[in-house]
């Protein structure tokens, strides 16, 4: 076997291009794998994210030819031969250092996320919840959070100044999780449209197309949470009946009682707070 | 060197490492109120947890009524081979389902039974369908519910953090942790009342391991080096089934789901080996025949378990040894085959993962022909030695939980006990902390020599130039530990560990990096060298003084188990010196109402 070329961007917040490695080619090996041998090799402080090498923990994201990947799962035989193979971190996200991004972003969304508050369990003190029902929610569930769907959702990947106000593909699909999770009494479709930017997605697909999971970001978790926030809008007992028709031993009142959204600061809200704590 | 400039940050209570165990320690911590943080060296959510496949072993009795706490209780001490600490073992086989319910109140979707409970997969070395799962991506789920339950309480998590040492005050209580922020690569030292270390595996010592980089032994080291108590640190369980091929992917685990749904493993003869291979001590609850195990998958009562099922000591025992008579696969495994038992509609179903982890990485699909597997090292044992019901180790102040903590499994961990040690034993840590931390009011004052000493130490492979590469001595640690330290273990090759571990432990003196001190992988795994190489001598150590056979351990030269041998624990130490000693203690005897559970069963 011949030599592969591999141009890995390398590089930290102040600006950075693309440096050329040639290594030799090892037969079944994928790009982290090329990755590793250049820093036991030439480049031995070449930052790069990983855990599993498995695409089971989502470290290793970044943009290979181009396109958002995870290093660990991208065979070199699949990619063209003869042709140098980039490596490039995630845009998205401000730099570290090479291949390694700067993701906190992802974890503030995360953070404002109202959580889940179960209903009563059953008169026996179990929660019966049928396969057909659970498998709605573990489907988005399947998750490994490796952010390439952030990384190519338009309304935050050129516009910055979005990104307090919108929670992004993996945030909404953590949304309609918890809206489709049998056992949920929260109502966080206010949070959704005023803070988390629901409306700004203009379903382009992107996140769909990248996800290593395969989960149908748009089609089963943006489409429908944009519907049931415009309904919910104009419609709350339409809501209400949803929520309490999936729920036949709780009466409307209880569910009422738990319906009110959670508010949890926003990035705005952190920056406002930052700033009076250093006027004070 | 000038005094080094560092953040300080304090707490009640620090919990160091943010796989399962940690995350469940921190939000018990956080639920009594105390100022919790948790410090991980990747990012949130990316720990070792999320590999975990399979399922959590908890005798909730969904599936099989007959199943209840004390089968789970002597199915574990069985497969510890009795080396298990009891009270350990009791306390987790009687919490498991709390903590698997209490999951699923945070939000865990786990598959179902056609009555709406949480369907149960049958495992190794489990009488009964015992583990509540999702898929094969348990793990994932585990630690999203807890990530989240953490998230949500409001703890401090200090993420990209690695720990280097821990220090103690004048009484020997550990009151500080010294590390550094792997994205700038600034000092960073943490004050507590009380500590926990859930840091995990030391599985990346093996040149062919499932374990990921960050399973380097921090805290069964940082503990050592602290002055506490290790246990039984000679027992490595490597998994039966891990990938083989292509190369870049040996050691990458398969779930023993597979086994549990029905995969069986031949030789390249096409024979299921397993039946020669039934030790006595499982013979009568093991099938002797093809139909029998087929039958069993149906009806548990009437038929007696397929011997693919047998714990993982057994089966990676068997599969080396048929490698090893010129059995094997083309790749030097052997083949695990659900292709010809079960549809390709359930294996997707059951095993998602597994199907594109074959698929994508090797070009195999699993639903149309065998895997190649083989051994892989997996999981510790051993580790630091607590006390059942607190989680506290012998140090005072430090606590630790899962995978370094050691007792539980004894000489073999039972797959899917993982899972549930880590929730039961978690919390157990997490109250254990807490207690400590309520009961001691004084602020630490920290000892500016111990932070120098620490930070000194981490940047001198910057001051050296033209030494060893850190990359080269890592591959040298694993090439040894597996050459050597394997599965299957003898004196003379021990000896000769030692000598290369000395040696090695003498290159890693001239360890030299290039570059700065922000997100250098090279100096980070500078800085994981030391621990790697303690827990690689403590481990070497322990095989060398158990002269016998059990569980995960296995000397050629005392192929059998030893009465003697099986009444005891190694325990070993560091000297504040840096000295090495060991020395046997009688296990812990359980009291006879326990007891009586294994005369019933016979």
């Amino acid at each position: 076997m011949g030599d592969v070329t591999m141009n890995i961007w390398r590089g930290d917040p102040e600006g950075g291009e693309f440096v050329e490695y040639v290594v030799p080619e090892v037969e079944g090996e994928v790009v982290l794998d090329v990755v590793h041998r250049i820093q036991a090799g030439p480049a031995p402080d070449l930052a790069c994210r990983w855990n599993c090498k498995a695409g089971k923990c989502g470290s290793c994201s970044a943009e290979i030819n181009g396109l958002p990947r995870l290093m660990c799962m991208t065979r070199m035989d699949e990619l063209p031969p003869d042709e140098a193979v980039t490596v490039a971190p995630m845009r998205t996200f401000p730099i570290i250092r090479d291949l390694v991004t700067d993701v906190s972003f992802n974890y503030t969304m995360a953070r404002q996320v109202p959580p889940l508050a179960p209903r009563q369990p059953e008169a026996d003190g179990t929660y019966r919840m049928q396969q057909v029902d659970v498998e709605r929610g573990q489907e988005f569930r399947k998750c490994i959070e490796c952010f390439m769907c952030q990384n190519v959702c338009h309304v935050i990947r050129d516009h910055e100044d979005n990104k307090p106000n919108y929670a992004g593909p993996r945030l909404f699909i953590r949304y309609m999780e918890l809206e489709s999770h049998p056992l949920d009494t929260n109502d966080r479709r206010a949070l959704l449209r005023e803070r988390m930017g629901i409306g700004l997605c203009n379903i382009t697909k992107c996140c769909t197309e990248v996800c290593p999971e395969h989960i149908k970001i748009t089609d089963n978790a943006i489409i429908p949470l944009k519907e049931r926030v415009v309904d919910g809008a104009y419609d709350p007992i339409a809501w209400l009946g949803r929520k309490i028709l999936r729920r036949t031993r709780r009466s409307a009142a209880e569910a009422a009682a738990d319906a009110p959204a959670v508010t949890a600061p926003t990035l705005e809200d952190e920056a406002e707070a930052a700033a009076q704590a250093a006027e004070a | 060197m000038a005094d080094p400039t560092y953040e300080t940050h304090d707490f009640d209570v620090i919990v160091i490492g943010a796989g399962g165990a940690g995350l469940r320690a921190a939000i018990e911590a956080k639920a009594r109120g105390l100022r919790t943080a948790l410090v991980c060296k990747s990012l949130l959510g990316k720990a070792h947890t999320v590999m975990a496949e399979g399922g959590a072993a908890a005798a909730l009795g969904n599936i099989w009524p007959e199943d209840n706490w004390q089968v789970h209780f002597r199915d574990t001490m069985r497969g510890g081979k009795m080396l298990n600490n009891w009270r350990m073992a009791e306390l987790h086989a009687k919490e498991a389902p709390d903590r698997i319910l209490e999951l699923e109140r945070w939000g865990a979707l786990f598959d179902r039974t056609k009555d709406g409970l949480i369907t149960q997969r049958d495992f190794g070395g489990h009488r009964y369908a015992r583990l509540a799962h999702v898929g094969d991506r348990t793990g994932l789920e585990l630690i999203r519910t807890l990530q989240q339950q953490a998230v949500s309480a409001g703890i401090d998590v200090f993420m990209e953090v690695k720990i280097l040492r821990l220090l103690t005050d004048a009484q020997g209580q550990v009151n500080a942790a010294v590390g550094y922020w792997r994205p700038t690569g600034e000092f960073v030292v943490f004050t507590a009342k009380a500590f926990v270390l859930a840091t995990g595996s030391l599985g990346k010592s093996w040149k062919y391991t499932s374990n990921s980089w960050e399973s380097t032994g921090d805290g069964v080291a940082m503990a050592a080096w602290a002055g506490a108590d290790l246990i039984d640190m000679e027992f490595v369980q490597f998994h039966p089934t891990g990938m083989v091929w292509p190369l870049s992917v040996r050691g990458i685990l398969v779930t023993e789901g597979v086994r549990g749904d029905g995969g069986v493993l031949r030789n390249s003869e096409g024979t299921r080996f397993m039946f020669d291979y039934i030790p006595p001590m499982f013979a009568a609850e093991t099938a002797d025949t093809e139909a029998e195990g087929d039958r069993w998958y149906d009806d548990h009562i009437n038929n007696r378990r397929p011997p693919e099922l047998l714990p993982r000591d057994e089966v990676a025992r068997s599969i080396n040894s048929e490698v090893k008579n010129g059995r094997g696969s083309p790749h030097g495994g052997v083949f695990l085959d659900i292709a010809s038992r079960r549809s390709a509609e359930y294996i997707r179903r059951r095993l998602p993962s597994m199907y594109h982890q074959f698929k994508e990485l090797a070009g195999v699909d699993i639903t149309a022909e065998p895997m190649e597997v083989g051994p892989t090292c997996h999981y510790a044992m051993g580790g630091i030695r607590v006390d059942p019901d607190s989680a506290a180790t012998t140090v005072p102040g430090l606590f630790a939980a899962g995978e370094a903590a050691a007792g539980l499994h004894g000489s073999n961990r039972l797959g899917g006990n993982s899972l549930s040690d880590l929730l039961v034993f978690g919390r157990r840590a997490g109250e254990g902390a807490s207690d400590f931390a309520e009961a001691h009011a004084a602020a630490p004052v920290v000892d500016q020599g111990q932070v120098r000493a620490a930070v000194d130490a981490a940047v001198a492979p910057f001051d050296r130039t033209g030494g060893e590469s850190p990359y080269d001595l890592h591959h040298d640690l694993q090439q040894t530990m597996q050459d050597l330290v394997g599965i299957i273990r003898t004196e003379s090759e021990l000896r000769e560990a030692h000598e290369a571990l000395g040696k090695l432990r003498e290159r890693a003196e001239r360890v030299s990096v290039s570059g700065g001190r922000a997100y250098n992988p090279g100096w980070n795994l500078a800085t994981d060298l030391p621990a790697m190489l303690t827990v690689s001598t403590l481990v070497a150590t322990g095989a060398l003084d158990r002269k016998e056979s059990r569980g995960g351990h296995t000397r050629d030269d005392f192929p059998g188990p030893d009465a003697e041998f099986g009444k005891i624990n190694l325990v070993q130490r560091i000297s504040a010196e840096g000295e090495f000693s060991i020395a046997p203690e009688p296990l812990p005897q359980m009291p006879p109402e326990l007891a009586a559970l294994f005369e019933e069963a016979k």
